[in-house]
């Protein structure tokens, strides 16, 4: 049962790329369709349940199913499995990198990559922000944050800790007048 | 003491994360970049572009690639170690910064994943996370501002070519993307080719 656990969350890790939302769909298909180890609801709620805790989709995905599907040992082999392809493979360039990377084409194939990243690093903003239901009301918030972090470098783990609170003095504030 | 201060560092990114890997950037950047400056911002970006094409999710990727390379730049270990010994730290802080942003929120599952299915729906999560998730698109937008860098676009006053090229690439990558959903992989390979032909070839 672990073996089989270790190598479906290994095969969903190494055919992930891009985001962890990207392995959603991935999960669905091993472990409620051709696995059958949750029924559909019990994986929505999973999937809610890592939206609202701290850390990786990824890593909080792969730990609750585990440990659903088979206990303590079951969510770390689960976790185990997810991560192991992505260490290998990052490990494998990085040292191949490290050698390289002075090279004359090398570095010419970075300088014009590099502006394509920050490019694709600005595309989930736009497309977060829409499933963050971010209206002309509350965009001061993002803009807001983003500033204070760039131009003050304040940590994001503040901008973190002040909104949730900010959010949930609101929220009792608003039930408080009837609202 | 590196291996100390990172077990530190991705402990806590672990743990205040709310927005997934894309956000994750926007921490490791503000600790690792500005604050530690484990790893200067040039390489950050390499490091978030070889994150996105390679198999993985992309925190889990760029949390062990940033170990691996803050541990390879610690001026300490570069001097006392032979390149061998540094290779192995080198994957040792690999493997602890994967490690490190991932047990709290493991622990934490087990303790509160029960509690948070059954209050999911309760007014003061939905309160709290009304103010989270506006803040963390602010986290995402200030990774990329943080990145607009001469070094990641070339300086203007010096290499006004490259430049403009530069913010061509960003604005073609962008609305190619958003528009025509271009794939992330491809639009890579192609800047990389595009780099070699006017950057290594042409060299401009």
């Amino acid at each position: 049962m672990l073996t089989e656990l270790f190598l479906s969350f290994f095969r969903i890790g190494a055919f992930t790329i891009g985001g962890g939302a990207a392995m959603v769909p991935l999960m669905e298909a091993e472990i409620v369709n051709r696995k059958q180890w949750l029924s559909r609801e019990e994986f929505l709620d999973i999937f809610a349940v890592s939206q609202a805790t701290p850390g990786l989709m990824a890593g909080n995905m792969s730990s609750h199913i585990g440990y659903k599907v088979a206990g303590i040992k079951g969510a770390i082999v689960a976790t185990l499995g997810t991560v192991l392809p992505s260490l290998v493979c990052i490990l494998a360039i990085a040292i191949f990198f490290r050698i390289f990377r002075d090279n004359r084409w090398v570095e010419a194939a970075f300088r014009g990559i590099r502006p394509a990243v920050v490019a694709l690093i600005a595309l989930p903003v736009f497309s977060m922000a829409r499933s963050a239901k971010v209206t002309w009301h509350n965009v001061w918030i993002p803009v807001l944050s983003t500033l204070l972090i760039w131009l003050l470098g304040v940590s994001p783990v503040w901008i973190i800790v002040i909104s949730g609170t900010c959010g949930y003095l609101y929220g009792r504030y608003k039930r408080q007048t009837g609202k | 003491m590196i291996f100390f201060k990172l077990f530190l560092v991705f402990s806590y990114i672990g743990l205040f994360n709310f927005g997934g890997g894309y956000a994750m950037l926007s921490f490791i950047q503000q600790e690792v970049v500005v604050k530690n400056q484990w790893v200067s911002d040039q390489e950050f970006t390499d490091i978030v572009a070889i994150s996105n094409m390679t198999p993985g999710p992309i925190g889990i990727n760029c949390a062990t690639y940033v170990g691996y390379t803050s541990v390879m730049n610690d001026e300490a270990l570069k001097s006392n170690l032979s390149p061998a010994a540094l290779q192995c730290c080198g994957m040792l802080g690999s493997v602890l910064a994967t490690v490190s942003v991932l047990w709290l929120p493991f622990i934490l599952m087990l303790f509160i994943s029960k509690l948070l299915l059954r209050y999911r729906n309760s007014w003061q999560v939905n309160a709290i996370f009304s103010g989270l998730r506006p803040a963390i698109i602010g986290l995402l937008a200030a990774a990329v501002l943080v990145l607009m860098t001469p070094s990641n676009f070339s300086n203007p006053r010096t290499d006004f070519i490259p430049f403009i090229l530069s913010v061509a690439i960003f604005l073609s990558t962008f609305f190619g993307c958003r528009r025509f959903r271009w794939n992330p992989i491809t639009v890579i390979l192609c800047c990389a080719i595009a780099g070699i032909v006017f950057y290594g070839f042409i060299g401009l």
